[in-house]
């Protein structure tokens, strides 16, 4: 899985040879499952795509790649290292976690820093609180075992949308990471959505009461008199999420592509 | 002696109070604190009707005297249940002691009377409207005798609840009077129901390494827990379960062909590809379908045993859970619900070890689950989960009491689990093979049930063979057929979540229709069965599946005789 190498609000421009036309503000935010490496054609489908590690950025100094949930584990290695008061819990964390990202964490920091509750989330962020109510640093895991797949950012959906819009209609887009919901980066969406005339917000959950629906409603307050086109939200449908329709319910390249697309004729 | 001023002196003080036992209800079970509590408050509301005291007391005394104005205005005594005294202060104010100071007044029939009364009221002050409260705590909360030693209870799990079970590890009874006699027939039917199961689960198992499902659970090592309650149950009977009793629907006798259907999401599942595999359901069965978020079924298990009560179905509800689920909030609120409102619910623990990597030290420190049941009121026993026959008379014994007196039973059953906890783990990273080992060559289910049908002669290794054979051969049909057949149409994503379709839900169900016209080579369509009419830009039919009917569904092998 690639990190994400921008910081929060900043942007991530897109540019291929020969770029004209509109700019068009495209967002990503949320987490849809991940393909499985299996490729057999008669095996389970699942929206496929293809991973792009980041390039490697110049400014931090001496970098090392590592996928999301090998991230995780150096921030968690950092905090402990950092704050004698910062203890980690969660169930199955112990062994290392169910997504790994606890591995080693036990055996460095001590079974009274890294350890396992019993199976009780209610419990877990009240254990949390506590904690924290003593001025020590809590870092509570909440797993969701089997019911998630290895999760994969939409943030790479959407670059790979910018890249066809790019390509096929010749369009220029800003791509967006929007990292945090509340509180979110009105101003950095603002200033692109003034720039560019149109805003496109995908995620996988449902569209009704989504995320979305907030984005939109704040940027058409802020920048209605810039808006060329509505804004299109590529979402899940207002169902549970379903096991064997993955591939029809998640909101993929095809379907952001699409939403693009009526945008740039409106 | 019958003495006017003995009788007047009885009739007040015998009205509406009650120290003695609580009454018990005929028919009622034992015990509990309802219905001691309810004693206590059946004698609190008798003290509403207390007589007004004192007067009748004082008449064979004399005259009363004015209420002591000394007595009345102190405030360091005790004078709280005072409230003015109308006795002299020389007089002593408990029948005791007014029947001594009688007889030694030589008084006699007030000290004979007096000295009746101190028996049947040992404590009772004249000038209170409630009895002393020396003797037993009045507490609405608890009902107990007091102590006046400081001692906190010491936890006992060292020895705790013993484990009750019928046969030993060799499959041999080991006391005959809780041999429950089965009929070959049916002890047949628990071993092929386990060894099915166990056939079954390594094939799917399997077919998620090869990719061919996204996902399974296995039940090795507590296929005893599944077919043992099941057959102790009746057929209409509601199974709320986890995610880990495949073996009730096996023993039910659900076919193979919809185990596959659902772990696949082909056409012929009755969820209609909707959720992961293992997260069986069936309505004709009486199988609540699995929902993935732990111990969410135990609330609602109790809910649908209170209705079953209140429809006087004769019918149980068995929930299903783990030792690890145990632990949610939920768990808690499931039993006390089932106690204090009285419902025919067997609630079943699976105490196999471990919740994914999290043994039984790090879930809970108490006496494991069944200790915690009469925490709550409820009748409770532990048994061997790995002897088909203990699981079995348990639960029917748990069953037919639980119907008849509408109360919850507890029964944790002692196992352990083989498997992995799911595709998604690999347990070799927190147990040794070696513990695994043993529990799958030492204390197996169904290895014990085979070591008894052999020694009854029910049962060789010519049948074994022939059998594991046969069962093999029946799984990958099944399995075969399920792989072929196509996928649900994908309209079915959008149904099913209203009665009515909403006009918002059928814009999406439209827009994903015009976006396939389009895209339609970037989806796996070919997998997924196609509708035979479909008009564009128009409102796309419903695609409806024929939903699970046992007449129509094909029978298992298991029996002779269909249900």
């Amino acid at each position: 899985m690639a990190a994400i190498a921008a910081t929060a609000g900043r942007l991530l421009r897109l540019r291929a040879a020969g770029a004209e036309g509109q700019w068009c503000r495209l967002r990503g935010a949320g987490l849809q499952a991940a393909s499985a490496a299996g490729d057999a054609a008669q095996r389970r489908h699942v929206a496929h795509f293809t991973f792009q590690p980041d390039p490697e950025p110049q400014e931090y100094g001496q970098t090392q790649k590592m996928n999301l949930f090998q991230a995780i584990t150096s921030a968690l290695d950092n905090s402990l290292a950092k704050d004698p008061t910062a203890v980690i819990f969660g169930e199955d964390v112990a062994f290392g976690g169910v997504f790994r990202c606890t591995v080693g964490l036990r055996d460095k920091y001590g079974k009274d820093r890294v350890f396992n509750t019993p199976l009780c989330e209610q419990g877990i962020v009240g254990f949390g609180i506590g904690i924290a109510v003593t001025g020590a640093t809590a870092i509570a895991e909440i797993q969701f075992a089997d019911y998630i797949f290895p999760a994969f950012d939409q943030v790479h959906v959407i670059r790979e949308v910018a890249s066809m819009a790019q390509e096929k209609l010749g369009v220029s887009c800003e791509v967006i990471d929007l990292r945090t919901i509340l509180p979110w980066d009105v101003d950095t969406v603002c200033k692109s959505v003034i720039k560019t005339g149109r805003l496109l917000i995908s995620h996988e959950a449902p569209l009704t009461g989504g995320f979305a629906s907030e984005i939109s409603s704040t940027v058409q307050e802020e920048c209605f008199l810039n808006l060329e086109a509505p804004i299109s939200r590529v979402c899940g449908y207002d169902t549970p999420f379903p096991h064997i329709f993955e591939p029809f319910y998640i909101p993929d390249k095809w379907k952001c592509y699409d939403a693009l697309r009526k945008m740039i004729n409106y | 002696m019958d003495n006017p001023s003995l009788r007047e002196l009885q009739q007040p003080l015998l009205a509406g109070v009650g120290c003695g036992p609580p009454l018990q209800k005929p028919g009622e079970p034992q015990l509990g604190p309802p219905f001691r509590e309810t004693a206590f408050a059946e004698s609190l509301r008798g003290w509403q009707f207390l007589p007004p005291p004192v007067p009748s007391v004082s008449a064979g005394l004399g005259e009363l005297g004015p209420p002591d104005l000394e007595d009345a205005s102190s405030s360091d005594s005790d004078s709280d249940c005072d409230g003015g005294s109308l006795l002299s202060p020389l007089l002593p104010h408990d029948h005791l002691g007014l029947a001594v100071f009688s007889m030694l007044c030589c008084f006699w029939p007030v000290g004979i009377a007096a000295f009746c009364l101190a028996q049947k009221h040992p404590q009772r002050q004249e000038q209170q409207h409630f009895p002393s409260l020396d003797d037993k705590p009045q507490f609405p909360g608890a009902s107990a005798e007091f102590i006046d030693k400081l001692e906190f209870i010491q936890p006992n799990v060292i020895s705790g609840i013993p484990v009750y079970r019928v046969m030993d590890r060799q499959g041999q009874i080991i006391n005959p009077s809780e041999d429950p006699h089965l009929p070959q027939e049916k002890v047949l039917k628990f071993y092929k129901s386990m060894t099915l199961l166990n056939t079954m689960d390594r094939i799917l198992y399997e077919s998620q390494r090869q990719g061919r499902i996204s996902f399974y659970m296995t039940n090795y090592g507590e296929e005893g827990t599944h077919v043992g309650s099941a057959a102790a149950l009746d057929n209409t009977d509601l199974v709320f379960g986890q995610y880990r009793e495949a073996g009730v629907l096996m023993y039910r006798d659900y076919p193979l062909e919809l185990f596959m259907a659902q772990c696949y999401g082909n056409v012929s599942d009755p969820g209609k590809g909707r959720q992961m595999p293992v997260h069986y359901g069936c309505k004709d069965r009486h199988f609540v379908t699995i929902s993935s978020p732990l111990a969410t079924q135990i609330p609602q298990a109790v809910g649908a045993a209170y209705a079953a009560k209140r429809a006087n179905a004769n019918r149980v509800v068995i929930c299903y859970f783990g030792e690890g689920a145990a632990s949610e909030g939920d768990a808690h609120a499931g039993f006390n619900f089932a106690a204090t409102l009285e419902c025919p619910i067997i609630f079943f623990c699976r105490n196999n070890g471990y919740a994914i990597s999290t043994p039984t030290s790090e879930q809970y420190r108490g006496d494991g689950i069944a200790a915690r049941g009469p925490g709550y009121g409820i009748m409770s026993i532990r048994v061997d989960g790995n002897d088909v026959f203990a699981v079995y008379n348990a639960t029917k014994e748990a069953r037919r009491r639980a119907v008849a007196e509408n109360q919850p039973f507890l029964i944790e059953a002692m196992t352990y689990r083989i498997g992995h906890h799911s595709t998604s783990d690999d347990s070799s990273a927190y147990r040794s093979v070696d513990e695994v080992n043993y529990w799958d060559k030492q204390d197996h289910p169904i290895s014990r049930l085979r070591h008894y049908l052999q020694s009854r002669g029910w049962w060789d290794d010519e049948q074994e063979k022939a059998w594991r054979k046969q069962s093999r051969k029946k799984v990958m049909e099944a399995f075969e057929q399920a792989e072929r057949k196509p996928k649900p149409n994908p309209n079915l994503l959008f149904s099913d979540v209203y009665q009515e379709m909403p006009t918002q839900l059928r814009k999406q169900q439209e827009a994903l229709a015009r976006h396939l016209q389009t895209y339609g080579e970037h989806y796996p369509l070919d997998h997924f069965e196609k509708k035979s009419s479909r008009t564009p830009g128009a409102g796309l039919p419903h695609v409806s599946l024929t939903a699970c009917r046992s007449s129509k569904c094909p029978g298992s092998d298991l029996t002779a005789s269909s249900r």
